[in-house]
């Protein structure tokens, strides 16, 4: 697409690449473009290969797109790694006084170190020199790109860094370095926000009232309750470090029984430890909700990497059978939604709701129209309200949703057991309750079902191919649909943004009539497809699949398809 | 003000006749009437075993955790709702095995509840088997060459310093009412352990084993608030045994350290804020 212009910056950990990659990425949402950055980076704080894609168009963008237009590299790696994806009319921004001996086209040398030394009478802002001699190829007006630095550094910090903008700026001018092709102006809307998944997931979370939060740090999902612990005090929360997984999975439960909305958040491995803790919230009816941060596994697997391998896992996590519902938002924008509902869900039918992202998701940053808190709507479910005879937890209703009473807010006491349990919640062996209660709890699935949002078709009508997908894979799929349908084929799009309890007879007379069906994950045995044809028992015809750690793009099915990449 | 039969459930315990649990069930119930605490102010959080029923035999709010993670889901619910009097009922299993980094963390971060180690230096409910306070030696269904040396719970928790160290007897239920009552009103973590005899399946700690060897630490002699003699006392064990408060100081609670708990505001009620559109804001 010609719209389009994709940036990347790479370097060694602590080189300073995700701060340069995200001033890029704020810079050109400043100007009103849709941005989508992706991070790609290795289990180390220092050294190693990493590097942050930027690409920005004038429409909605999902997915990154291994193209590179302009590639700013802090390191001889970097140009040995991705040159070759550089497009002919490409720019390699690189300091020659760092990186010697390069040989070819599309190279620009911007002496960094020396023009920051001469600035600043230091080394420490070279990066921003390369970034700044970025923007100046592509006319991005100097002024802007500098109230950025003094809005993300701080007036005081952000001198030495306007410093060595300017002399980017100035380099570029004197010699009159040739401009790149693509042009940067403002246009549209100024006024979106810039923010990644886990950003995302956590302002849902404040948004929906969460007053309790205990987390194990885990990759990729740690920033969320960083930020939620950054944001306590204002919000009156509570974010508890917690000694480990075990422990922060039960005290959300404690949390959500006091009647406190209570959530945590881990990736695989930390969601192995909780899911005792996941039936606890099960069996005793308690609502929580617990953030899935997908990584490759097994075991540590790829800690920095991308997998939607647990989507098999988060169905059927802990032993016993009890109700669970699972989301699995798609965008950044929709981190948002899920997690904000996700809350409701959980106090409506008294369950833990598992919300699943990814590192690929909660990692990626995207341009979000700002979020409508007129939408966001609070429901505590069926709350206890007599005071007639004594208050009974576990009561039996038509409907198997028992009214909740808080303990200690009034004189009801609140029993409840991780024992089978009577409607008073003491325990008991009796089997005739054994089997109610049982029931009373799944029987909330099919309640449950009408508040899951059923997988939507895009393309087409009479497709002659159905590519379905789940989760983050969402804008690699749909931008690959474009792509083909544009060049005459017909190909609709089915995608899941919530899995659980399954949308079957939706999916069944979607997918019945479709000659071809293929299932486009990035896991190694097709989850989903599983997932279908246990629901519905459609077997679809073939997986397109991507399991070496790295995220879907939209060529990965464009070529599976036998087609093309242009 | 409460009465006993305030605390008296109709349901009949299951335990074995005379099983330590039923004086720790007493001396509970009569230190909550003391200290004139209602039950719907009480919140018991149990661990499993046959300590875990302990709150079904009484009566008060009761969350009936997992094995090992009754302090954890005490937490929560004491930081959902700071009114309750949070009382875990726990065996020595749930403590200081499956749970006990739970219990170590709970002590050093010194969240304000309060823990009834129920330790009969035996697993009960599953018949028998070696605990981690099984003397040393002693022979069970699954240390039939004898147990390895056994966990010191009160040098523990005095190593990651926990404000409050007791230990009580089950048979002594005036001395462990007293050690009860001193607990819930301790401002912080505090910990008693129970010595409790298991008539079932440990036949070495016996009613009469520990009845010739406890004694009370005189508070006029012992003073309770010096650690190192604290420490000392800890490891005594054999021919006599110390019961009572072994160690307390105050120091600030988890909650002290967290500005939102200052507000006092009740977390169950959910206040829109407008504050949030200012965070999307920063996002812009």
């Amino acid at each position: 697409m010609t719209n389009t212009i994709n940036f990347m910056v790479g370097g060694e950990a602590g080189q300073g690449v995700q701060t340069i990659g995200y001033l890029l990425t704020k810079s050109l949402a400043r100007y009103g473009y849709q941005v989508f950055s992706d991070q790609d980076y290795e289990s180390r704080v220092r050294g190693g290969h990493n590097f942050f894609r930027v690409r920005a168009s004038q429409s909605p963008v999902n997915a990154i797109n291994e193209n590179i237009d302009i590639l700013i590299a802090f390191n001889l790696e970097t140009i040995a790694l991705h040159r070759h994806e550089v497009v002919t009319a490409g720019i390699i921004i690189y300091d020659s006084e760092l990186i010697q001996n390069l040989q070819g086209s599309n190279l620009l040398n911007i002496p960094a170190e020396r023009l920051v030394l001469e600035a600043t009478g230091g080394k420490q802002t070279a990066n921003t020199v390369l970034l700044a001699a970025a923007l100046a190829i592509c006319g991005y007006e100097f002024a802007s790109f500098a109230n950025l630095l003094e809005e993300f550094f701080g007036k005081e910090s952000a001198e030495k860094n306007i410093k060595a903008a300017d002399s980017a700026y100035k380099y570029v001018e004197a010699r009159s370095i040739k401009k790149s092709q693509y042009r940067l102006k403002p246009i549209g809307n100024t006024n979106r926000m810039i923010l990644n998944g886990n950003e995302a997931m956590a302002l849902g979370a404040i948004a929906a009232g969460c007053k309790f939060m205990a987390a194990y740090p885990m990759t990729p999902v740690t920033p969320i309750m960083e930020y939620m612990a950054a944001k306590s005090k204002e919000f009156n929360m509570v974010v508890v470090p917690a000694e480990d997984e075990i422990a922060a999975i039960n005290m959300v439960v404690g949390a959500g029984y006091a009647g406190i909305r209570a959530m945590t958040a881990t990736s695989g491995g930390g969601f192995c430890l909780m899911v005792e803790g996941l039936g606890l919230a099960g069996m005793t009816e308690t609502p929580i909700v617990v953030i899935e941060g997908q990584r490759p596994g097994p075991t540590i697997g790829l800690p920095t990497r991308q997998e939607q391998s647990d989507l098999q896992f988060v169905l059927h996590a802990s032993h016993g059978e009890f109700p669970r519902m699972v989301l699995a938002p798609s965008t950044v924008e929709e981190c948002f939604w899920s997690v904000e509902k996700a809350f409701n869900l959980a106090d409506k039918y008294q369950l833990p709701v598992i919300v699943m992202t990814d590192h690929h998701l909660a990692t990626s940053y995207n341009t979000v129209e700002r979020f409508d808190l007129t939408r966001t709507n609070i429901d505590r479910g069926s709350i206890n309200t007599s005071n007639m005879g004594e208050y009974q937890r576990h009561l039996f209703t038509e409907n198997g949703i028992s009214p909740r009473a808080f303990p200690g807010k009034s004189t009801a006491l609140v029993v409840t057991d991780s024992d089978e349990h009577d409607e008073n919640g003491h325990l008991t062996e009796d089997p005739a309750i054994r089997t109610r209660m049982t029931n009373k709890r799944l029987g909330k699935m099919a309640l449950a079902q009408e508040d899951i949002q059923s997988p939507k078709l895009y393309g087409p009508e009479q497709p002659d191919m159905i590519l379905v997908g789940w989760g983050s894979t969402f804008g690699a799929i749909r931008e690959a649909v474009d792509i083909l349908n544009n060049r005459g084929k017909k190909i609709a799009h089915l995608h899941f943004h919530e899995i659980w309890p399954f949308p079957k007879d939706t999916v069944k007379e979607i997918l019945a009539d479709c000659p071809e069906v293929f299932v486009v994950e990035s896991n190694a045995t097709g989850q989903l497809a599983q997932l279908i044809r246990q629901e519905t028992c459609i077997q679809v015809n073939s997986n397109i699949l991507r399991y070496d750690g790295r995220p879907m793009i939209p060529s990965d099915v464009i070529m599976a398809l036998h087609e093309e990449v242009k | 003000m409460s009465k006993i039969q305030d605390f008296t459930s109709i349901l009949p315990p299951a335990w074995c006749p005379g099983c330590g649990n039923f004086g720790i069930l007493n001396a509970l119930k009569k230190a909550l009437v003391e200290l004139k605490i209602e039950p719907h102010q009480t919140l018991f959080v149990s661990d499993i075993g046959q300590a875990g029923k302990l709150p079904h035999y009484t009566r008060g709010n009761v969350f009936n955790s997992l094995h090992g993670r009754a302090i954890p889901s005490a937490i929560g619910a004491k930081i959902g709702n700071r009114m309750l009097h949070v009382i875990v009922s726990i065996g020595d299993g749930g403590a200081y095995g499956e749970g006990l980094n739970h219990l170590v963390h709970a002590m050093r971060r010194n969240h304000d509840i309060t823990c009834l180690v129920h330790d009969n230096q035996v697993y009960g409910l599953t018949k028998g088997q070696a605990s981690p306070t099984t003397d040393i030696g002693g022979v069970t269904k699954t240390t039939p060459y004898g147990a390895p040396p056994p966990i010191n719970p009160l040098l523990l928790a005095l190593a990651v310093d926990a404000g409050f160290v007791a230990r009580g007897f089950s048979d002594d239920t005036t001395h462990l009412k007293d050690l009860i009552k001193a607990g819930v009103q301790y401002h912080g973590f505090s910990l008693i352990d129970i010595l409790q005899p298991c008539v079932s399946f440990n036949h070495k700690n016996t009613h009469e084993w520990y009845g010739q060897r406890v004694y009370h630490l005189d508070g006029s002699v012992y003073q309770p608030s010096d650690k190192n003699a604290a420490f000392i006392k800890a490891q005594e064990w054999g021919d006599k045994i110390p019961i009572g408060i072994l160690y307390r100081h105050e120091r600030p609670i988890y909650e002290e350290n967290l500005p939102v708990l200052d507000a006092d505001e009740d977390l169950t009620t959910i206040v829109r804020s407008g504050k949030i559109d200012e965070l999307i804001t920063e996002f812009v």
